[in-house]
């Protein structure tokens, strides 16, 4: 049972997709404008990520390698229409709140990524796991921006309203406040030296170089060794 | 003629795919380090998106829709419009493979300067982005073809102002606070180009 809580950790603290891999920055910044769309487009793509995961390690040793890709983008996009039908039959509201980016999960870089990188190499129900932390990870920090940006752009959280009308800055729930929240929370990781993809001076390597697809591999492989060089700093 | 150009301005400027509609972020943060790599992965963007925004358009139209000539002959009355997600990326997926071989094969001074930049663009969200719009809104063929144009040509005039900048003020600026070096301050900045884009509202 452990190996399973390993892999929430991992998941949701580790190597947090948004926080520390810095993935998927589509939707976290597009859809965060309030907690509840934030949490909706969490749930949605934690859903599609454990069952992507699951189906994906389950075919690992029937597809074959040279349809590979194809095959899991198959997996992933069926698994995408399903969510957006279901979400559009229960929940119409969300469905318009979020819109072309409920689609827009199928190229979301965590899910073809935790596809390459986890659900190849283990077993389903341990990739079911995987892909419930990376989930969760990724619904908490999207809940998490999308409260601190209707806090300030709106004063309320949760439509519960914390500021008075009066006070708050419209401009934070627009486009330009997603940007804003997103460099002050990667310069407050790189002044407390957080584990971050964003941290020390290789601004380059910042989500993987725009290549999504063959990303992820790259990212674990770099991520231990700028910690190291993190480590040698601070212990000089 | 007039809706087509609103389309352009609308969707190259007023609402820039980067700036306000976050779509195709990962290169714009990523591949917008060197003004020279910036041209390159614009053009190939703009080549893919028009490319992607005809043909996805027409497998719509031509198998998909409810009034496609498919769906009528296998009596499908309310259409395989639930595919849509799952026909455009395997498409747009083959489609950037093809394009590479061809521009390869034919083209080889254009595949110098794009063909780099090719395979990154099958993960762009603004490719799929761009299909999946025109069906919700309903484009006719020439309005696709606008709107692909518009969309991609706003990507590539984002990228390639975010590249003058970060070359000319951002590297190697010492006045920089330390924590705000690297992607934090590529992030303040594109705040400020989302809201001097809002200066564009105006026009439409």
């Amino acid at each position: 049972m452990n190996k399973y809580i390993e892999r929430l950790y991992n998941g949701i603290i580790k190597e947090n997709p948004t926080f520390i891999i810095m993935l998927g920055m589509c939707p976290t910044l597009a859809t965060t404008t309030s907690a509840i769309n934030g949490l909706g487009m969490g749930l949605s793509t934690t859903a599609v990520l454990m069952f992507s995961n699951m189906l994906i390690s389950a075919l690992r040793k029937t597809i074959p390698e040279r349809m590979r890709l194809p095959g899991e983008i198959v997996v992933v996009a069926s698994l995408v229409t399903i969510v957006q039908l279901l979400i559009q039959a229960y929940v119409p509201a969300l469905y318009e709140a979020l819109g072309i980016y409920i689609p827009l999960i199928v190229v979301n870089c965590i899910i073809l990524g935790r596809a390459e990188s986890y659900a190849l190499f283990n077993g389903p129900a341990l990739s079911f796991f995987d892909g419930l932390g990376m989930g969760i990870g990724f619904t908490m920090a999207l809940t998490i921006i999308g409260s601190v940006r209707e806090l300030i752009g709106a004063g309320t959280i949760f439509n519960f309203r914390l500021i008075p009308e009066a006070y708050s800055i419209s401009i934070f729930v627009l486009a330009p406040g997603a940007f804003l929240v997103l460099a002050v929370l990667t310069a407050i990781q790189n002044k407390l030296r957080l584990p971050s993809a964003t941290n020390g001076d290789a601004p380059e390597e910042f989500v993987c170089g725009g290549n999504c697809m063959g990303c992820f591999s790259d990212c674990k492989e770099k991520a231990p060794e700028k910690s190291e060089v993190e480590k040698k700093e601070a212990a000089v | 003629m007039i809706d087509l150009l609103l389309i352009a301005i609308k969707y190259s400027l007023v609402s820039n795919v980067v700036l306000s509609q976050f779509l195709g972020i990962c290169p714009f943060l990523g591949v917008s380090k060197k003004t020279e790599s910036s041209k390159g992965m614009g053009g190939a963007v703009i080549f893919v998106i028009v490319i992607a925004s005809v043909i996805t358009h027409g497998i719509y139209v031509a198998f998909l829709a409810a009034s496609s000539p498919l769906c009528k002959a296998l009596g499908l009355t309310d259409g395989l419009e639930y595919l849509n997600t799952i026909v455009f990326i395997l498409v747009i997926a083959a489609l950037v493979q093809f394009v590479e071989m061809f521009l390869k094969k034919n083209v080889p001074s254009l595949y110098e300067s794009l063909g780099v930049y090719l395979p990154l663009i099958t993960t762009n969200c603004a490719v799929l982005g761009v299909a999946l719009n025109n069906v919700s809104y309903g484009y006719n063929f020439a309005q696709s073809l606008v709107y692909g144009l518009g969309i991609s040509v706003g990507f590539a005039l984002a990228l390639l102002l975010m590249a003058g900048i970060r070359e000319n003020i951002i590297e190697g600026n010492d006045r920089i606070p330390r924590s705000f070096q690297g992607s934090p301050i590529v992030l303040v900045t594109a705040a400020l180009m989302a809201i001097a884009f809002f200066g564009f509202g105006g026009l439409i």
